[in-house]
């Protein structure tokens, strides 16, 4: 246990200065002094100042150094994505800020930030006690946010329903982990853990169990089968700019928690089906996800399947457990987290038009507003995974993870997956450009901030798919962090 | 003194008839107190596997699960209460705005 000191504390500079946000944006809005969507530039300014300090003066070597009494880790795996959340967050506020009853409320932004810190306390977690806070810490403002529209039946159904399977997942997973502190001999660090649970005198069965209890509750997390059914419900009911967040940066705190996890406290040699049970679990949770999207009529429950059906993809690097895996999981999050978060602020446009996500109200959008169309395209194409979006070499390199790491069943079941995913992605850019549009249909009213956001989204779709090397040394920087 | 495995068997009883009656019940405020149930069923087994190995982490965690579950319970009230204001019903059945 080290002194606090300035290497510590310029570990933490990037979650300091979140809170430190929070104060502002917190006493800003009582006191009166900013109000509305004036909130919203000032956090997001307010993001952009963390982000830029934080990679100016807070970088740390790839293999890092355990912080705060060992709770938290600040490498290069953790910097990335707390990096990575900050953007994202930013991002859900450009498509918020001009949303009545949501981007209006200085509580948003605070609940926003709330979350965010948690999502990076995350990332960092080294030990049970802090993966257990930093879980609620992210999850519980997010209760809130999914039913943030008081007034609307849906909204407060999916806040509910995201709340009571929170809850119940957080409850089963801490059960899990009780009975793992107990299995590893009162051991709560990742590494005291692994090395517990080797000699452990308890069963095997109980000590699998134990792991499963505990997976449950990331399963809950990264929406994964069997825990995946709150994932439509909750995205279609919860307010567009939320519902991409929970599917974008709140998916990737899950994963960014999840292997750290599974390559550091619970390694595969450690128990003999937990990579078996990882595996299972990924090619059930890409094969439902992507089968049940192809029936969807509503936008925001489709992206909510297809991003089950992602969830299993990344899984595949996750279940590899090899660098190569862990760069593939980090790029591919790093890919789809933007696209995704591109192909909600169109579903956000869409709704805000046309009072509804369904997928029929896109017909004509070509004829209706190109541009807008184009960021679809661009969006829609990298998800499905077609060649020269980035999606698709974020696709091809976690595949290759797959078949590396002796899993060729898995990578089959995975690219069988990704046709019928480009069906039904296909079937929406259809509508969009080939159905002709309502009689009086006008050109979409797409406020100012949305309209660079998606530029920018768009761009970096098509960027990170042709020039992809800067973006995969992030990923290998960040695998660094674990396979040194 | 009492053995470490009574404790883990309790909190095991505990557990399971806390994930039943979320099961089962029909009324949220009744799930939600399984789920609370639920939680202490872990920090009884926290406890007891601290008590056995010395290790004050166990009860540094229950400290902290304490915190979170108040935390969510003030949110999980609110929200039960909205809920109630916009469908005057706290019945789960009454949660069917969203399918597809």
């Amino acid at each position: 246990m080290s002194a606090l000191n300035t290497a510590m504390l310029l570990a933490l500079l990037p979650e300091l200065l979140v809170l430190a946000l929070m104060g502002v944006v917190l006493v800003a809005d009582l006191a009166g002094w900013v109000q509305g969507r004036k909130l919203g530039w000032l956090t997001v300014v307010g993001l952009a100042v963390v982000l830029a300090v934080s990679l100016s003066v807070a970088m740390p070597n790839a293999a890092g150094a355990a912080v705060w009494g060992n709770t938290l880790r600040h490498d290069a795996l953790s910097f990335v994505f707390r990096m990575l959340f900050l953007l994202a967050a930013g991002l859900t506020i450009f498509f918020s800020m001009d949303l009545p009853g949501l981007g209006d409320r200085g509580a948003f932004y605070l609940l926003l930030l709330a979350s965010v810190l948690g999502m990076m306390l995350m990332a960092m977690a080294n030990d049970l006690i802090m993966l257990f806070l930093a879980m609620e810490t992210a999850t519980i403002p997010l209760y809130v946010l999914a039913g943030f529209f008081t007034g609307r039946r849906d909204s407060v159904e999916a806040g509910f329903k995201y709340l009571l399977f929170g809850a119940l997942a957080s409850g089963v997973m801490l059960y899990g982990l009780s009975l793992l502190y107990g299995f590893s001999g009162g051991a709560v660090e990742f590494e005291a853990v692994a090395r517990g649970l080797s000699e452990t005198a308890a069963p095997r069965w109980a000590v699998l169990a134990a792991l499963m209890v505990v997976l449950a509750g990331f399963a809950f997390k990264v929406a994964a089968v069997p825990f995946h059914f709150w994932a439509p419900d909750v995205y279609q009911g919860a307010p567009t700019p939320i519902a991409a967040f929970l599917s974008t940066a709140s998916k990737a705190a899950g994963f960014a928690l999840l292997v750290r996890v599974a390559l550091v406290a619970f390694p595969g040699g450690t128990m003999p089906w937990w990579g078996a049970a990882l595996a299972a679990m990924a090619a059930a949770t890409m094969t439902l996800g992507n089968l049940l999207a192809l029936t969807q009529t509503d936008l925001k429950r489709l992206l909510a399947y297809s991003s089950i059906g992602h969830a299993g993809y990344i899984l595949m690097g996750v279940v590899a457990a090899t660098k190569l895996g862990l760069t593939a999981v980090v790029f591919y999050l790093l890919v789809y987290l933007l696209t995704n978060l591109a192909a909600f602020g169109v579903v956000t446009v869409l709704e805000r038009n046309t009072g509804s996500p369904a997928v029929a109200h896109l017909a004509g959008l070509y004829k209706r507003s190109p541009w807008l169309t184009l960021a679809t395209l661009a969006a829609f194409l990298s998800l499905a995974g077609v060649p020269p979006f980035a999606g698709f070499v974020a696709k091809v390199w976690v595949f290759m993870a797959a078949v590396e790491a002796k899993l060729e069943w898995l990578a089959v079941v995975a690219v069988l997956n990704s046709i019928v995913g480009i069906y039904y992605y296909l079937v929406v850019l259809k509508v969009a450009y080939e159905y002709d549009p309502p009689a009086d249909a006008q050109p979409l009213q797409v406020s100012r901030p949305v309209v660079w956001a998606l530029a920018a989204l768009a761009v970096f779709v098509v960027v990170a798919g042709v020039a992809f090397g800067p973006w995969f040394g992030w990923g290998q920087w960040a695998a660094m962090a674990l396979f040194p | 003194m009492v053995p470490t495995s009574f404790y883990i068997f309790l909190a095991a009883l505990l557990f399971t008839i806390g994930a039943v009656a979320v099961l089962f019940r029909r009324n949220t405020l009744v799930i939600y107190m399984a789920v609370e149930l639920m939680l202490n069923a872990a920090n009884l087994a926290f406890v007891a596997f601290a008590r056995q190995f010395e290790a004050l982490d166990g009860q540094l965690f229950v400290f902290f699960v304490m915190t979170v579950a108040a935390a969510e319970v003030a949110v999980g009230l609110a929200l039960i209460v909205t809920i109630f204001r916009t469908k005057h019903s706290v019945d789960i059945d009454a949660m069917h705005e969203l399918k597809g």
